[in-house]
C-alpha cells in the first residue's frame, strides 16, 4: 500500500506527515509513505487545499491536518 | 462584564489605582484579553460551521462559467466565508485558473479572503463596535471586487506562469459531512485557531497596554492624527511587509487609535497587514511572474489607501 501525502512544503504538510508515520508505526501497517511536492502532480489529484492524503491513488483527506488517530481511521476505513 | 472583571483584578486584587500608568495598563492588558478571548472562541467556531458548507473545490465549481459582474461579487462574497490556509494558495490559484475562471475573479477571491476573515471582524467589532465593523466589511469586499476589475482589465493571462496552462485537475470529490462532522470542525478549528494566535494575541494586547499606559500623546496625534497627510501611505508602506495576523495587530491599533491615531490610518496599517504579505507573495511567485505581482501590489495598496483617507475624511 502507498500513502501519499500531497503539498508545497509547509508546516502542515510537514506535520501531516509526521503524524501519518506515526498512524502507520502504531498500527504495525504496511504502508510505504511518499510525499509529493509537485504542483502539477498534486493538481493531477483533484486536489485545491493541501496538505491532502492519498491511499493508493484515491485521495481521502485535503485540507485537513489530522491526527495520528484519525489517519488510522482513514486508513483503516478506505482499505 | 469583562469591565467588571479588570477592575476587580487590577483594583481590589492587585490594589493598584487606575489612575497610574500601570495601573492602567495593566487593566488595559486584563480587559482586552479576556473579552477578545471570548468573542474569539465563539466567533471563530460560528464561522467554522459555515466554513464546512464552503469549501474551495465547490467555490470553484460556483463560479465556473458565470457571467462577470456575478462571478465577481461571488468571489468577494465566497471570500469572506471561505478562507482558506495560506500554504493552499497554490493550489487554489491552479484550481481556477484551470477551470478557466478569469485572472481578476480570482485575484478578488485571493484578497477578500484574508482582507476580510472572521478574526479580523471580532477584533474590529470588539474593539470599534458595529459601525465600524460593518464599513469595513464593506470597503475589504468593495476592494476585492475593484481590484480584481482592474487586474482583469490589464489582461495580465500571459504573466501566469506557462506551466499553470498545461496542468490538468483530476476529479475532485469533495466528502459529505454530517451535522457531527461539522461541528468537530468547527471545534477544532477553535482549538487551532487559538494554539496559533494565543502568543500573537498576548504580545499585541501587552504592546497595546504599554502604548497605553506609556506612550506619549501629543506626538502621535501630532504625526498620525486625522490632519495629517501622508499617515496613510507611511502606515500602508509599512504594513506591507509585515505579516501578522489582525490578531496581532489590532490590539495595538486600537491603543494608537485612542492616544489620537486616526482610524483610517490604523485601518490602512491593518489591511496592509493581512492583504499583501511577503511569504504570500512568495508562494504568488510560483504562479505568476513578478510583473503580475507588483501589480497585484500596487492596486491593492492604492486601494487601501484610498480606503484609509476614506475613513479619515467620513469619521
Amino acid at each position: 500500500m502507498i500513502l501519499k501525502i500531497l503539498g508545497t512544503g509547509c508546516k502542515n504538510c510537514k506535520t501531516l506527515e509526521r503524524n501519518a508515520r506515526e498512524a502507520i508505526k502504531n498500527d504495525n501497517l504496511d504502508v510505504s509513505v511518499e510525499k509529493v511536492e509537485d504542483i502539477p502532480s498534486i493538481m493531477n489529484y483533484g486536489v485545491m487545499s493541501t496538505p491532502a492524503l492519498v491511499l493508493n491513488e484515491k485521495v481521502i483527506s485535503s485540507g485537513k491536518v489530522l491526527s495520528p488517530q484519525e489517519i488510522s481511521r482513514l486508513i483503516q476505513q478506505n482499505l | 462584564m469583562f469591565q467588571w472583571l479588570a477592575d476587580f483584578i487590577v483594583i481590589d486584587m492587585l490594589g493598584i489605582s487606575l489612575s497610574t500608568r500601570l495601573g492602567s495598563a495593566l487593566h488595559f492588558f486584563i480587559y482586552d484579553s479576556v473579552k477578545i478571548l471570548v468573542l474569539l472562541i465563539s466567533m471563530v467556531f460560528v464561522i467554522s460551521y459555515i466554513r464546512s458548507y464552503f469549501p474551495p473545490e465547490k467555490v470553484k465549481e460556483w463560479l465556473q462559467g458565470k457571467r462577470k459582474g456575478m462571478a465577481s461579487v461571488l468571489a468577494a462574497l465566497l471570500g469572506v466565508v471561505s478562507p482558506f490556509c495560506s500554504c493552499s494558495t497554490v493550489p487554489l490559484f491552479i484550481g481556477f485558473v484551470e477551470a478557466g475562471i478569469p485572472l481578476g475573479i480570482t485575484f478578488t477571491f485571493l484578497i477578500s479572503s484574508p482582507v476580510v476573515n472572521e478574526i479580523a471582524l471580532v477584533m474590529l467589532f470588539s474593539i470599534f463596535g458595529i459601525k465600524i465593523a460593518t464599513l469595513y466589511v464593506l470597503v475589504g469586499i468593495l476592494l476585492a471586487i475593484v481590484a480584481g476589475f482592474i487586474i482583469g482589465k490589464l489582461k495580465m493571462e500571459r504573466y501566469v506562469e506557462d506551466y499553470i496552462y498545461q496542468v490538468k485537475m483530476g476529479e475532485t470529490t469533495v466528502a459529505d459531512l454530517s451535522q457531527k462532522d461539522r461541528i468537530q470542525f468547527a471545534g477544532e478549528n477553535v482549538k487551532d485557531t487559538i494554539k496559533k494566535i494565543w502568543l500573537y494575541l498576548v504580545i499585541g494586547i501587552a504592546i497595546g497596554g504599554f502604548i497605553h499606559g506609556y506612550a506619549p500623546e501629543d506626538l502621535l496625534v501630532k504625526y498620525a492624527g486625522e490632519d495629517s497627510l501622508l499617515a496613510v501611505p507611511i502606515a500602508t508602506l509599512v504594513g506591507v511587509p509585515l505579516y501578522s495576523n489582525a490578531v496581532g495587530s489590532l490590539p495595538i491599533i486600537e491603543a494608537l487609535i485612542q492616544k489620537g491615531v486616526a482610524i483610517g490610518t490604523a485601518l490602512s496599517f491593518m489591511m496592509a497587514m493581512v492583504a499583501l504579505s511577503l511569504p504570500e507573495m512568495i508562494l504568488l511567485r510560483k504562479v505568476i511572474k513578478p510583473r503580475l505581482i507588483g501589480v497585484f501590489i500596487i492596486t491593492v495598496s492604492i486601494g487601501i489607501m484610498l480606503i484609509g483617507y476614506g475613513f479619515n475624511i467620513i469619521l
